[in-house]
């Protein structure tokens, strides 16, 4: 195990390297003087020259890259021009709101993901099955961000159930948090939902035609002591695998979802960045979220090597 | 939807065509598909009014007989609008289908055919991988500036790494394949043994792949318009024209439900066709694939 652990580790840096890498390409990258278009049509020439010393944009572009990454080994993304602070404390201030949307997302949609391709797989082909087929579909069909606001449409405006948006935060009132919570995180979640769906219930028909369960069967357990202990384990491999893939999409939609629903998220703090082009906020964003997700994934995968030795010894 | 494809056992050859055709997720994705790219085709003779033109007196007008679904803050009529975006939609999905399908394809079996080139290729399709796939593309379309072109090399280089990663996976079967071997044994080059026997027949997964990102492109496309980011105004597009409704979900919701309603249906037919080619051209294949 600790083989594998290290070995998994080590992978991961390149990975994180490509990824820094990119984050600072995409900004150094941009057409144009950077300077005047973050500044506006009405800056003085001085002020401009001061906003090019703060980026750095005197400074030859190799030059840049490294001052860049001696900082960030020390934790430091930068200087925020709006917000005039560090990107580094501006984005973990933020971050609980988007974590915590994210995961109750990832929640629901294992948990009714799941449940849903369980359910169908027990009878392959039955109405049952193809109607929750169908639902998946629809539901990996939809766009998430339109979908929130025809949840606010619906249950804010219309019926009056939720607010329409805001935040409390979990700490100052947990049910308040789920309130605010319900709808992103539903919107949010739908899309996983059908893909684990669909997945759990073709690694679930591949489980039921094994060999020992048969023998269970056949040794006349209950069909449900079967399909929950005998099948349900196996199936578990594959649904913690995309549920690690899940994470990274749900990041992503979570920044759009923050912006419909007025979370004050680092989705919304990378968005606002990106309409008034405060660049080191952006690249300090990307960044962070690509490295939480290769975080995630690492997790999942001495999770899983944990849980299933075959996947330690294997290749 | 698996057995279909298995139906009968034909001990005929039947054509793949023929197979698609009478596979019923095939059919309906193809329909829906189909009727969508007609209407982008014919948007101008389809749209019943001008989608960027102005008409103050009808502003934020209900659905009703001139207006079928209504109009925005400007008085555009919303299904014209709604015509003229899905062809943006699918113009920038085809853009990006085949940046990704051809690029992807020749990284993918440089990656798998070579053996050197495998790590570097790699690494850096995976690093790309690691940023969530839309965020990754609204950084990028901001950097480069809000147009119909900019949004496709930025959802490009987005899902480039998913063609490039199964294009591999296949050019590594079929590089261990015998004709590949009595190919090389009668001294074929490299070049004429990755274009005539190891692409051609590494394809079928990299259709399948393409067919789920035509579908994610135009959700993704969507989310550029709505942030800003995407084509810019008046250009219509279905994200933009469901960012024009959003300050209006009180007093004028049909703006945005209806756009993404055409969303919705666009990205329907394609992942049916998506799951349905998957069904009739390798049945083995599952929806991880995605």
């Amino acid at each position: 195990m600790l083989r594998y652990t290290l070995g998994r580790l080590a992978s991961a840096i390149p990975v994180l390297f490509v990824v820094s890498l990119v984050s600072f390409a995409i900004i150094a990258l941009v057409p144009g003087d950077m300077a005047s278009e973050m500044a506006g049509p009405s800056a003085t020439a001085e002020e401009l020259q001061r906003l090019r010393v703060q980026l750095g944009l005197d400074k030859p572009i190799l030059q840049r890259m490294l001052e860049w990454y001696g900082a960030l080994l020390r934790g430091d993304l930068g200087e925020s021009v709006l917000l005039r602070r560090s990107v580094t404390e501006a984005i973990l201030e933020r971050l609980p709101v988007t974590l915590g949307l994210t995961f109750l997302a990832l929640f629901f949609s294992i948990i009714f993901g799941v449940l849903a391709g369980m359910v169908a797989a027990v009878r392959p082909n039955s109405w049952t099955d193809q109607g929750v087929m169908a639902l998946a579909l629809i539901g990996l069909s939809l766009p998430d961000f339109w979908l929130g606001l025809v949840f606010i449409w619906a249950f804010a405006v219309q019926l009056g159930w939720l607010p329409t948006g805001g935040y409390v935060p979990f700490g100052e009132n947990p049910i308040g948090w789920l309130r605010s919570m319900a709808m992103p995180a539903t919107a949010l979640a739908l899309t996983q939902m059908g893909l684990l769906a669909r997945m759990t219930r073709a690694s679930m028909l591949d489980v039921l035609r094994q060999d020992y369960v048969r023998t269970a069967r056949a040794k006349g357990l209950p069909g449900w002591v079967v399909v929950f202990r005998h099948a349900g384990a196996n199936v578990l491999v594959p649904i913690i695998t995309v549920a690690g893939v899940s994470v990274g999409i749900l990041l992503g939609g979570a920044v759009v979802i923050e912006q419909v629903f007025s979370l004050p998220g680092v989705g919304r703090l990378i968005i606002g960045a990106i309409q008034r082009r405060d660049y080191p906020v952006i690249q300090g964003g990307l960044l962070l979220t690509a490295t939480i997700f290769v975080l995630v994934n690492l997790a999942v995968d001495l999770l899983y090597a944990a849980v299933d030795p075959r996947v330690r010894y294997g290749k | 939807m698996a057995s279909e494809a298995v139906d009968g056992a034909a001990p005929r050859r039947v054509g793949v065509v023929a197979r698609a055709l009478g596979h019923r997720g095939v059919l309906i994705g193809l329909t829906l598909f189909g009727a969508i790219v007609l209407v982008a085709l014919f948007a101008d003779w389809i749209a019943p009014h001008d989608p960027v033109r102005n008409n103050f007196r009808y502003r934020l007008g209900a659905p009703n007989a001139i207006h079928w679904l209504g109009t925005d803050r400007f008085g555009r009529d919303i299904l014209s609008r709604i015509i003229h975006g899905t062809r943006v939609s699918l113009r920038i999905g085809l853009m990006v289908v085949a940046a990704t399908g051809i690029i992807g394809a020749l990284l993918g079996a440089l990656a798998g055919y070579f053996r050197a080139a495998d790590g570097p290729i790699m690494r850096v399709m995976d690093g790309l991988m690691a940023f969530p796939g839309i965020l990754l593309a609204v950084s990028l379309a901001a950097a480069l500036g809000p147009s119909e072109t900019n949004a496709a090399i930025a959802l490009s280089v987005a899902y480039t790494p998913r063609t490039a990663r199964i294009a591999r996976a296949a050019v590594l079967v079929v590089r261990e394949m015998e004709y590949v071997e009595a190919a090389r044994a009668l001294g074929a080059g490299h070049l004429h043994i990755l274009a005539r026997h190891i692409l051609p027949n590494s394809l079928t997964p990299l259709v399948v792949q393409c067919t789920y990102i035509f579908a994610l492109s135009i959700l993704a496309e969507a989310v550029l318009s709505f942030i800003g980011v995407g084509p810019p105004p008046p250009t219509p597009s279905l994200g933009g024209v469901i960012a024009d409704g959003r300050d209006y979900m009180l007093e004028a919701p049909w703006i945005s439900l209806f756009p993404g309603l055409m969303i919705a249906i666009t990205v329907l037919g394609l992942n049916l066709l998506g799951d349905g080619l998957r069904d009739v051209l390798d049945p083995r294949m599952k929806v991880e694939m995605r």
